[in-house]
């Protein structure tokens, strides 16, 4: 069963490429409208060292945006937890944040933090996006806590503190990883998308190199880089579930099976 | 060890649940507040705990060493059973070693030697129970007070908790303060059964119990049964 689980994607991926490999040479498609897959294998290895650099550079923007969105995120829900005020004054602008096109707020950021600066300004950029479904994940986890267990900690004289780090995070928990694998996935798409925005000559990302790819017409690297984006993509959500399956294997039902 | 004087509550959606409720326990006693559903025995109960403030009357408490078993297990579902036996101990900053032994032994007294361990999920619902009184037991309470503790349980399971329940009060010398809506269940299990009258609730009858109710088909428990079910069939007709 989890051989075939692998097994059958990777062999609609073959046939696909074959199929795709046979098409480009019986019609004669122009590389410069479509590569075929070696064309594609080759750019990658061609251009092996520059792509993983852009690649090193896209995801390091990635992750700390989504350790930031994680950690801003959650301290946030943690603050409307505790002041039903707070939250009510802010979380209108959070949806702000969040209803805006990061297309639209990326060029003020890039400029504000200047282009000296442009990981940190890419990273501001990809935090905005991320930052939503953690925020939003955590404060109905933070809300979700049995009543009654509360009621039981204020019986045993517990603190707001201890009902908070023994009863309201740990009930979080859950809600607040399926906001963590949305937020990676978002994460990424924020460093492309404000990578897009910078131009080429300050970023250095794959983004970048997607841009300078199409200028060249050089489309086989372009597929190279996009394939790579792909890659990251899925392999940051597969670690975000394995981290969600670890976490809660043992006592939540989201985790059976 | 614990009074009601004229208690009356009323929920801010109008709904009054108790007018004029007065009772009280005294020490070593295991009283039923026995009545049909809604009729605020769960809320005088919160109310005796303190959970809940009344709006009229007095609660007088002789003790603050209150042990709280309600209807659902109530447990962490990411704690193991000796950790969620252990709450209160942390809460109170118990060196660890020290309240570890306590929820050890807290667990054994209920039948849970060996499920340390175990997480809620990997536990039945009788066993869940279980861990809930430990967790009341471990703090060493002067006063029990349980709200409907076996209504989600099957007969068998409310049969052999109800006897440890009753055994636990006899060793330790509890009070306990018991809700239920089983006339079975507080025939057999309490020294005092409170008949609690149908909204807004108030005692409506007060019937202490007599010796020889060994088990729950002795002579004594069966005419502790009547008695009781003659006091509600009172009480709906009033």
């Amino acid at each position: 069963m989890k051989a075939l689980n692998i097994l059958s994607p990777l062999l609609l991926a073959a046939i696909l490429l074959g199929a795709w490999q046979w098409a480009i040479g019986h019609w004669q498609v122009p590389p410069y409208v479509l590569p075929a897959p070696s064309a594609i294998a080759r750019a990658f290895v061609g251009n092996f060292g520059p792509l993983m650099a852009a690649l090193a550079s896209t995801l390091t923007v990635t992750l700390q945006a989504f350790l930031a969105a994680t950690l801003l995120g959650t301290a946030t829900a943690v603050l409307f937890s505790q002041s039903r005020l707070l939250e009510r004054m802010l979380y209108p602008y959070a949806v702000i944040l969040q209803v805006t096109p990061v297309v639209a707020v990326a060029p003020l950021i890039l400029i504000w933090v200047g282009f000296e600066r442009i990981n940190l300004a890419l990273t501001i950029v990809a935090t905005i996006v991320a930052f939503f479904p953690i925020l939003a994940g955590a404060a109905l986890g933070l809300k979700s806590a049995d009543f009654n267990l509360v009621e039981l900690m204020r019986l045993y004289g517990a603190s707001r503190w201890q009902i908070l780090w023994r009863v309201r995070l740990p009930t979080a928990l859950p809600y607040l990883l399926a906001g963590m694998k949305t937020a990676g996935g978002l994460a990424l798409i924020g460093a492309v998308v404000a990578e897009f925005v910078a131009g080429s000559g300050t970023a250095t990302g794959l983004a970048w190199r997607i841009v300078e790819s199409g200028n060249r017409l050089e489309i086989a690297t372009l597929f190279a880089a996009l394939a790579l984006l792909a890659l990251a993509g899925v392999v940051i959500f597969a670690a975000l579930s394995w981290l969600e399956w670890a976490l809660l294997r043992r006592w939540h039902e989201s985790a059976l099976n | 060890m614990i009074a009601l004087s004229g208690v009356g509550k009323r929920f801010a959606g109008g709904v009054e649940a108790l007018r004029d409720l007065s009772f009280a326990v005294a020490d070593g006693e295991f009283v039923s507040l026995l009545g049909p559903s809604g009729c605020g025995k769960s809320t005088a109960l919160r109310i005796a705990a303190g959970l809940l403030r009344a709006d009229a009357g007095t609660v007088a408490r002789a003790s603050e060493a209150i042990g709280f078993v309600f209807q659902d297990a109530t447990l962490m579902p990411w704690a193991d059973a000796l950790a969620n036996a252990r709450l209160p101990l942390d809460l109170k900053g118990m060196p660890r070693a020290e309240a570890n032994q306590r929820a050890a032994a807290a667990l054994a007294r209920v039948g849970l030697s060996g499920f340390e361990k175990a997480v809620p999920r990997e536990l039945s619902g009788g066993m869940r129970m279980r861990v809930s009184l430990a967790r009341a037991l471990a703090a060493k309470p002067k006063l029990l007070l349980l709200d409907e503790p076996f209504a989600a349980l099957d007969e068998i399971t409310r049969w052999r908790l109800g006897d440890d329940l009753r055994r636990l009060w006899r060793e330790d010398g509890l009070t306990v303060l018991f809700v239920t809506h089983s006339v079975g269940e507080s025939a057999f299990l309490s020294s005092r059964v409170l008949v609690i009258g149908p909204r807004p609730g108030a005692v409506t009858a007060d019937i202490a119990l007599a010796d020889g109710r060994d088990t729950r088909l002795s002579p004594a428990t069966i005419a502790a049964q009547a008695a009781i079910s003659a006091a509600l069939t009172i009480a709906d007709a009033a």
